[in-house]
């Protein structure tokens, strides 16, 4: 009996919450708003429109689980977008538009990770300082102008393709989502990450190379947001500056949300996964219900105020 | 003494500028032995596990290992050397499983896509507690959840399963209580019993008298004395540690 309770006890209910929040807002958008809400291509067009926050909220997982953070992902999509337009256009070759954009994200990410390892400066001020460069790069690179992405191929791969009657962007949601889980939860590379960010002492005498583990999440989070850039390019047909501008909020909520510390040392990739499902489908309701953008990124504010408190409430009481 | 004894010091000196934190100090241990390391706060103690743990270079003198002569970069060279060190901060990470933290950094996998072999690490480490008597709820036990005693015997624990043949150990119960303490020096026994070549750093004589075979003290970086615990009154020692004993 009392081991029973002990255990329910024991139980980390944040690890859940999102879950549960999940199921709250589905059931009551489902009741308040249910000639559109439930409907499949609704719901379908939910995951869809969260595609791009999703994969990225993947990489973001890594990166606060080491302990740091990686501001520079909103203007990083912009970037890698731009480069894959711009590559597409002249080689009219979808593997080397593609390849182009990734490869960017990764330089990105190498760069970040670079100052933070070898120039030993916070995380934060460094992707600060990355970010507002590559809001200028992005400025920079077409002149403001947008570039069209006419290639069918790659408007298929990464936008308008269905595969068995779903839409490819599901398909990459899953694919980003069942491969972070996989590296994070049963890689020795996900256990060294976690262990960097619960102790990086205590990660650096048992040989684990730390350095080497925070570049690489730096890179990943780079290439994540590349390939979301590269999803709105073939979602939206055409590249523009001003893509992923105000998608860090938006990711680092879900991440958190889902249950992924903001210290270090813990990491949730399906939960990123819900988060970022939980903040599109609030989105999505507050669409149908009738608020402008403002109001949407008010609730917004909010959601992300409370799941911070949450996340560093949990760490206080450990 | 032996030729391959599992750790010999020869005329260890460091110096951090103008001072000498150690000065060519000389020890061997031989397996099954537990060596105490004594001496007043700022000795030198720390550094000489330091230096021997790689994560300080001698600035002269020679470290044996087994009868070979080694040089270590830093800690994980040392550690791929069989050197294992248990640190009074324990180098421990507290939001995984016990598990995890036995096979950190070494991690066990399986399969063609090398995932990480849960099971088995789990396995092995019910194996090695229950061998050295460190009582926890079970390796899948989140550490944080687990007493600093348990802790501590875990940090010993994994030290024991990768060592080969010598374990460092400073200061490894100066944050426990005495039942806790008690239980710690039981598996630093079970250790030499094992065979395992033991160097201890300890503040607390008792606990010396209690688990060591013999015992160095330290001065202010210099050797004062290495002397067997069966030939030294407690008198002695604290004369020596203090220095009104020359
Ligand atoms: N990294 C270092 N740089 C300079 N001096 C040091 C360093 N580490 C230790 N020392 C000095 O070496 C001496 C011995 O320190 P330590 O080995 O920590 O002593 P103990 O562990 O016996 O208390 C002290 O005087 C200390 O200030
Ligand atoms: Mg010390």
């Amino acid at each position: 009996m009392t081991s029973a309770l002990d255990r329910l006890r024991a139980v980390n209910w944040r690890d859940y919450v999102v879950y549960f929040a999940f199921a709250l807002v589905f059931v009551y958008f489902a009741i308040t708003q249910s000639e559109y809400f439930l409907t499949t291509s609704n719901l379908t067009n939910v995951i869809i429109q969260a595609a791009p926050i999703t994969v990225m909220a993947v990489g973001t997982v890594f990166v606060l689980a080491t302990g740091e953070i990686d501001l520079s992902i909103g203007s990083t999509v912009a970037v890698a977008a731009l480069v894959t337009a711009k590559v597409l256009e002249s080689t009219e070759v979808w593997l080397l538009a593609a390849g182009a954009g990734i490869l960017t994200g990764l330089v990105i990410g190498l760069v970040n990770g670079l100052f933070v390892t070898v120039v030993r400066l916070p995380s934060f001020l460094v992707t600060l300082a990355t970010m507002g460069l590559l809001v200028g790069v992005a400025r920079q690179l077409t002149d403001l102008k947008s570039v069209p992405v006419l290639d069918d191929s790659f408007v298929w791969l990464f936008g308008g393709g269905e595969i068995i009657g779903i839409s490819i962007l599901v398909w990459w949601t899953a694919l980003v989502v069942f491969v972070g889980w996989h590296v994070l939860r049963q890689k020795r590379f996900g256990a060294h990450v976690l262990a960097v960010g619960n102790s990086p002492a205590a990660a650096q005498v048992t040989g684990i190379r730390v350095a080497r583990v925070r570049l690489a999440v730096f890179m990943i989070s780079g290439a994540t947001a590349a390939l979301a850039g590269i999803l709105y390019s073939g979602r939206l047909q055409g590249a523009r500056y001003t893509l992923g501008e105000s998608d860090m909020m938006s990711v680092l909520a879900a991440v958190i949300v889902g249950g992924t510390a903001l210290v270090g040392g813990k990491g949730a990739v399906v939960g990123a996964l819900a988060g970022s499902l939980l903040m599109a489908m609030i989105n999505n309701g507050l669409i149908l219900a009738g608020l402008n953008v403002s109001q949407q990124m008010i609730v917004r504010g909010v959601i992300i105020l409370i799941a911070v408190s949450l996340s560093l409430r949990a760490k206080k009481s450990n | 003494m032996s030729q391959s004894s599992p750790l010999a010091l020869r005329g260890i000196t460091k110096q951090f500028g103008a001072v000498a934190a150690i000065e060519r100090f000389d020890l061997e241990i031989e397996a099954g032995e537990i060596v105490a390391l004594v001496g007043d706060n700022g000795a030198g103690k720390s550094t000489l596990v330091k230096i021997i743990s790689g994560l300080y270079q001698p600035s002269s003198g020679e470290i044996v290992l087994n009868g070979k002569p080694v040089n270590f970069r830093d800690a994980s060279d040392a550690r791929a050397h069989g050197v294992e060190v248990v640190y009074q901060d324990l180098a421990l990470v507290d939001q995984q499983p016990v598990y995890m933290n036995m096979f950190l950094g070494r991690e066990l996998v399986k399969g063609p896509l090398r995932t990480l072999d849960r099971a088995r690490m789990a396995q092995e480490t019910q194996a090695l507690v229950t061998e050295l008597d460190v009582r926890i709820p079970s390796p899948r036990a989140q550490l944080s959840d687990l007493s600093g005693g348990q802790r501590q015997g875990i940090a010993i624990a994994r030290a024991t399963h990768w060592a080969s043949g010598l374990v460092l150990m400073d200061e490894p119960t100066a944050a426990l209580g005495v039942a806790e303490t008690a239980k710690v020096e039981e598996t630093i026994l079970r250790l030499k019993e094992r065979g395992a070549a033991v160097l201890v750093v300890s503040h607390n004589l008792e606990q010396v008298y209690r688990i060591a075979d013999r015992v160095v003290v330290l001065r202010r970086g210099k050797q004062i004395g290495t002397r067997s615990l069966a030939d030294v009154e407690k008198n002695e020692l604290v004369g020596m540690i203090t220095g009104l004993v020359q």
